[in-house]
């Protein structure tokens, strides 16, 4: 004993772990220092050879090309930054119209695939197989080149009930325009929303407190609806004027008219995403025991109340995480809008870096806002999912 | 307490068409109506898909480019390069089958008879010729494997190495334009060659690199799993194609200005990169499964950190995660499709090379089906193929 404490006490420095330790991340360090540096100066020097210099101030010129969709007004002469700025708002347009219609589509997908009947079941289950397996690129640019652009054209327009044209330069459909009630309207749909707001907290106070279960989300959107609707008629006015798109001659007015990009790359996203979706929602469903229906069977309660009371709660906590990572999926492929020619965040800014030949800063810029937007969507799931964790005791 | 069971009849349940699908199609109002509603849709499916692929398809597209669809622009007389290259590592599987999987009797066949199956498809005769031989190829390896299992061993594995630096030799070609083997460029490489190539480097080299990447996120040291984490977080959070842009247009600004790397490589740089961080997490999953004291008995038998991990705790790791990571690599083969956009011609990149042909205008859907259905073949056969090796390494069970 005395001996090996003697020896450790002279144990060499370059044998010694805690020493070895730190010396091998400073080496670590230190080489990645070295090849950061490198690559640094290869392309500060490449670049001062085409005669350009890091800096985002180009951000401020015009850009001088047209983008075919934007949701604010955008001309040739409007900067590159405001480019950017439409490129920004279609994708998260898209992200947004993906998320939401692809949980929906997944949703139903995932229970179809469980269902007891066995054609249902089959019919998703080949979905499932069909898509999980297939190239997403492929697939956008078959919707894209081999459905939206063959449909007919504007004159021979297939008309869906509904005023739904279909046609190979984009989908019409009927829209709203905004009388001049539609301010107050505005505010009446306000009121509607607190109130729905007021509703959802007073029933959930209520529910804690007697331990009833009532019908949470359904009750506010009830009370949404029915306000929204009372301002709908006591108006003199009503506020929104609906138009139907009119064929006339070879171009389409009135309405709304989906161009076959965004249709393409929007349906394309949902039908692929909702069917990883729908594998997610199945396993979830799955992992809930059979002991748990049967438990709460057994307790008196009735199948819809099972399903929402017990197994989908527990199925939740299953879900979540991996239906976060595809919503950072879809997110991530809506990028893929530059093979359908959608002018989103990815496309508008391939365009600003040909036009201004501002590579680096360009990809930069790219690369920095996917990752806020991975960022966030990802810190909203997990504050999501921490509230519907399992609280252990 | 037999005594009295065996007097009661056997319980049975009346079988046959009626009952069943009264069981499972008809058992309620609601389920009636879904089947109606699911039969309908079928019959709407079914019978456009098939008018369209029998009576309106024009499928000369396809069978006219064959050759552009498989290997692109690659010259006509060394492809026969090309299926020696495909004939040894049909030869290697067939060997492996022998060796590893001498009871799969149903994966063996579908394995190697599918290359004569393919033979049927209306290609031209030489190409028919050669997937024959393919199939016959690969039969010989599994008669020479199954009659010296023990010895062999060893050999195809170092055939399995050395497997992909020969396909590449024979694809890229080794000596002068009058030489036995001319060099083709990259840019003549396209095509499904281009796409598996793409695909089976960056799984390769993907792998050790996601693999240090995910014991550098395990590591203590703070240094390296800062750097680590960073990288990982950082490629995860952004779109492949940000990644295969700044690998084609960047990339080349970083090296010095002598250096220049060629476009198919940058691209495999990219999906290298890009499927190593992602690999690096299931992986990171493998290791989290192993308990503890796999460790401390590994430490206690006088194994040293680098020795644990290489022969105790990745091989675990690894084994519970196949079906992840054959799930990654099923990813990555479909993901190599973006790099049609950064200009590459590989499986979907050929399609507007295809469809530019003034004879064969506007027959996208006829190229794009056909171009999904290598996709979805492939696929699911490797998926099909991960199912079967779970099963033969009992992942699971225990």
């Amino acid at each position: 004993m005395q001996k090996s404490t003697g020896q450790k006490a002279a144990i060499p420095f370059w044998r010694d772990e805690r020493i070895l330790n730190i010396l091998g991340q400073a080496a670590f360090i230190i080489g990645l220092v070295i090849i950061g540096s490198f690559i640094f100066q290869n392309m500060r020097a490449g670049l001062a050879k085409q005669g350009i210099t890091l800096s985002y101030n180009f951000l401020q010129g015009i850009s001088g090309f047209d983008i075919s969709e934007t949701l604010f007004t955008y001309s040739r002469t409007s900067s590159y930054w405001q480019a950017f700025q439409v490129g920004l708002l279609n994708t998260l347009s898209v992200s947004i119209v993906g998320v939401i219609a692809s949980t929906i589509f997944g949703v139903i997908l995932g229970v179809a695939r469980l269902s007891t009947n066995f054609l249902i079941n089959r019919l998703a289950a080949f979905y499932l197989e069909l898509i999980r397996n297939l190239s997403l690129l492929v697939f956008l640019i078959f919707w894209y080149l081999g459905v939206f652009l063959k449909l007919p054209r504007v004159g021979d327009a297939v008309i869906w009930p509904g005023s739904i044209y279909l046609t190979n330069r984009g989908v019409g459909v009927p829209w709203g325009l905004p009388t001049d009630s539609y301010p107050t309207f505005r505010l009446i749909l306000i009121i509607g929303l607190v109130l729905a707001i007021g509703v959802f907290f007073a029933l959930r106070a209520y529910s804690k407190r007697t331990g009833q279960a009532p019908l949470t989300i359904l009750w506010a959107s009830l009370t949404f609806a029915v306000v929204a609707l009372l301002g709908w008629f006591v108006l003199p006015e009503a506020p929104l004027r609906f138009d139907a798109p009119v064929i006339e001659g070879l171009n389409m007015t009135g309405g709304k008219v989906l161009s076959p990009e965004f249709m393409a790359l929007t349906s394309g996203l949902v039908l692929y995403t909702s069917a990883f979706i729908g594998e997610v929602v199945r396993s979830g469903i799955l992992s809930v025991s059979k002991g748990q229906v049967e438990a709460s069977r057994a307790l008196g309660f009735n199948g819809f109340q099972t399903l929402r009371l017990i197994v989908f709660p527990q199925a939740l906590r299953v879900i979540i995480p991996p239906l976060t990572s595809q919503y950072l999926n879809l997110i991530k492929n809506s990028s893929l809008a530059i093979a359908v020619g959608y002018p989103d965040l990815f496309y508008i800014s391939n365009a600003i870096q040909n036009q201004s030949g501002r590579t680096v800063e360009m990809f930069s810029l790219v690369m920095i806002t996917y990752l806020i937007f991975s960022l966030v969507t990802s810190l909203f799931m997990n504050w999501y999912n921490q509230r519907i964790k399992l609280v252990e005791r | 307490m037999t005594q009295t069971n065996s007097l009661l009849p056997p319980l049975t349940e009346r079988s046959g068409v009626l009952r069943w699908m009264r069981k499972n199609l008809f058992g309620s109002w609601p389920d009636a109506i879904l089947t109606i509603v699911g039969a309908l849709i079928i019959y709407w499916a079914v019978k456009g898909f098939l008018t369209w692929a029998f009576t309106i398809a024009e499928w000369e597209v396809v069978s006219a480019n064959m050759r552009l669809i498989m290997v692109g622009q690659y010259p006509v007389k060394e492809v026969g390069r090309l299926w020696i290259a495909l004939g040894f590592l049909v030869f290697l599987a067939g060997n492996s089958l022998a060796i590893w999987a001498r009871k799969s009797y149903f994966v063996t066949i579908l394995l190697l008879g599918f290359p004569a199956l393919l033979a049927f498809l209306p290609i031209g005769d030489e190409s028919r010729g050669w997937l024959f031989s393919l199939t016959a190829l690969g039969l010989v390896g599994w008669g020479i494997g199954r009659s010296k299992p023990e010895s062999l061993g060893k050999i195809v594995i170092f055939g399995w190495v050395i497997s992909l630096p020969i396909f590449v030799l024979l694809t890229r070609g080794f000596t002068s334009e009058d030489g036995i083997m001319p060099i083709v460029g990259t840019n003549l490489w396209g095509g499904l060659l281009l796409t598996f190539l793409l695909t089976v480097v960056g799984i390769i080299f993907s792998f050790p690199l996601g693999v240090l990447l995910a014991l550098g996120r395990r590591s203590e040291l703070p240094a390296i799993r800062l750097a680590s984490v960073t990288y990982i977080e950082l490629v995860r959070g952004v779109p492949l194609i940000t990644i295969l842009f700044v690998s084609q247009l960047i990339l080349p600004l970083f090296l010095p200005p002598n250096m220049t790397i060629d476009r198919v490589l940058r691209a495999m740089v990219g999906i290298t990169l890009f499927s190593a961080a992602y690999l690096a997490e299931n992986v990171r999953g493998g290791l989290q499964a192993i308990p503890r004291g796999q460790f401390e008995a590994a430490y206690a038998l006088g194994l040293n950190g680098v020795q644990t991990m290489v022969f105790i705790i990745l091989p675990q790791a690894l084994r519970l995660i196949i079906p992840i990571l054959v799930g990654q690599f099923i990813a990555v083969f479909k993901d190599t499709a973006l790099v049609a956009i950064v200009g590459l011609l590989d499986l979907v990149g050929i399609a507007k090379t295809v469809l530019a042909q003034p004879d064969f205008l506007g027959l996208q859907r006829e190229v794009y089906v056909f171009i999904s259905l290598i996709y979805w073949v492939l696929s699911y056969g490797m998926s099909y193929l991960s199912q079967q090796l779970e099963v033969k390494l009992g992942v699971g069970k225990q």
